[in-house]
């Protein structure tokens, strides 16, 4: 399967070979962590949007494998300020490096970035639309801490509504015949859209407000924030911040084996004291996103095959 | 003929040369005069909405003296008429039936109704699939967003 060259900007984009392929080579990534494999090349990390450790991730990647990355990390410094198109900066920025990482609040804008450029670009999250990396890793977690994709039950709790994690998780997992649940308030519950598509791949799926309802049932439980800032009203925000708890109390009710994620920043949907039991899936979730963005780095370089 | 049909055909005077869209949806036949950009043809342009039509409901008939439609135009309107029938008219005969074919991609023929998807915000053509024909879904090629046929805004 040759990656050389190819843009890395939905998960929508990559068909079930080519991401239990992209996951071997993670694993590959994972057992030999340094080298000399892309000595020579250049990263230019685009990010429009502060974003500290998608950026760090990506550097650490980039220089584990002996290559260098130039970028900025706030717009105003740019000729965007100037009023620069997207399209016109993507032209300049390509003559510079051998490969972009972007990330940028208009949604869609590392798929025009992806066809200014002529080098291969990655989005590293457009807006609340795609953030292929985050969903990489997840499945990687997944596969790794359950020992396998398909067939799992697969629950999902928080904000399911804005949260551009679980919609690609839930498109990606999709391959792999899930049983998935979808767990929130009804203002934040998946948009149809979504459920339309399951329903079309014949993709059995509950939708509850009750966090324990299935909680027998579930093999990996995807928690996330609910994010303050999608709320115009803070007296809704107060409402909701506080509806889900995954604590001690919680894991009494759960399979032995329940692996919990989280693509993290927590605020306080996951108590502190579930961070030791073996449970906690989330830390080890986040350190996967080096070995994600080093197999990804590669693969469009070429240098991996 | 009946003296409802009859009216109908009264309503819109018969063209020389041009193109008669007929069973154009009731709600859309101000849509497809948009797409077409019918507001700047120069020629005589008969619109006709919310016709009582038997099989229909309510449709709607645009006859365009002066313009023959491409099978390219045709297809531009499948999104929101794609069961309209195309007569290309010379000397006020039928010379030609074009079918509308809905398309699998809309470029740039309506606006993301995403106000922060990248085409609202730099100046690109909008692209779009077609993931549903009937009731139409359609999915940005941008911000991957999906409309439905009440989210349109032609360009």
């Amino acid at each position: 399967m040759d990656f050389k060259n190819r843009d890395i900007i939905s998960i929508n984009d990559f068909s079930k070979e080519e991401l239990l392929y992209t996951l071997k080579v993670v694993k590959q990534m994972e057992i030999r962590p340094s080298s000399n494999l892309l000595k020579g090349k250049i990263l230019a990390t685009l990010f429009f949007e502060p974003s500290t450790r998608t950026k760090l991730s990506f550097t650490s990647s980039m220089n584990q494998l002996s290559g260098q990355v130039i970028g900025f990390s706030n717009a105003n410094v740019t000729s965007t300020q100037k009023g620069e198109s997207l399209w016109d900066t993507i032209k300049m920025i390509q003559q510079y490096a051998d490969v972009i990482v972007i990330r940028h609040s208009l949604e869609g804008s590392a798929r025009l970035a992806a066809e200014a450029a002529s080098i291969p670009v990655i989005n590293g999250g457009d807006g609340s639309n795609q953030h292929p990396t985050q969903t990489l890793l997840d499945m990687y977690t997944i596969q790794k801490t359950k020992g396998k994709l398909d067939g799992l039950h697969v629950g999902f709790v928080g904000d399911l509504k804005y949260g551009r994690t679980v919609h690609s998780l839930v498109m990606a997992l999709s391959h792999f015949s899930p049983t998935f649940y979808f767990i929130a308030p009804d203002e934040l519950q998946i948009p149809e859209y979504y459920l339309d598509e399951l329903f079309q791949k014949k993709i059995k799926y509950f939708k509850t407000s009750d966090l324990k309802r299935f909680s027998k049932e579930i093999d990996v439980l995807y928690v996330t924030r609910i994010q303050k800032e999608r709320f115009p009203d803070p007296v809704e925000y107060e409402k909701f911040k506080d509806v889900y708890k995954i604590d001690e109390a919680f894991l009494q009710h759960v399979k032995k084996d329940l692996k919990i994620m989280h693509p993290l920043p927590r605020v306080g949907e996951i108590d502190k004291s579930v961070d030791s039991t073996p449970h906690a899936a989330y830390f080890e979730q986040a350190a996967n996103g080096i070995p994600v963005r080093k197999a990804l780095l590669a693969l469009v370089l070429g240098k991996i095959k | 003929m009946p003296l409802a049909e009859k009216k109908i055909e009264l309503s819109i005077s018969a063209i020389r040369e041009g193109t008669v869209l007929d069973h154009i949806p009731g709600d859309a036949t101000f849509k497809v005069a948009e797409i077409l950009h019918l507001g700047h043809h120069n020629g005589t342009v008969s619109v006709a909405a919310n016709l009582n039509s038997k099989s229909m409901g309510k449709k709607g008939i645009i006859k365009i003296e002066g313009k023959f439609l491409t099978q390219d135009e045709v297809n531009k309107i499948a999104i929101v008429a794609p069961d309209a029938t195309v007569n290309i008219i010379e000397n006020y005969e039928v010379k030609e039936k074009i079918k509308v074919k809905s398309p699998d991609v809309v470029d740039n023929v309506v606006r993301c109704s995403n106000p922060v998807c990248m085409t609202n915000n730099e100046q690109i053509n909008t692209k779009f699939y077609v993931v549903k024909k009937d009731p139409l879904k359609i999915r940005c090629h941008y911000c991957e967003r999906y409309m439905g046929k009440d989210d349109l805004e032609i360009i």
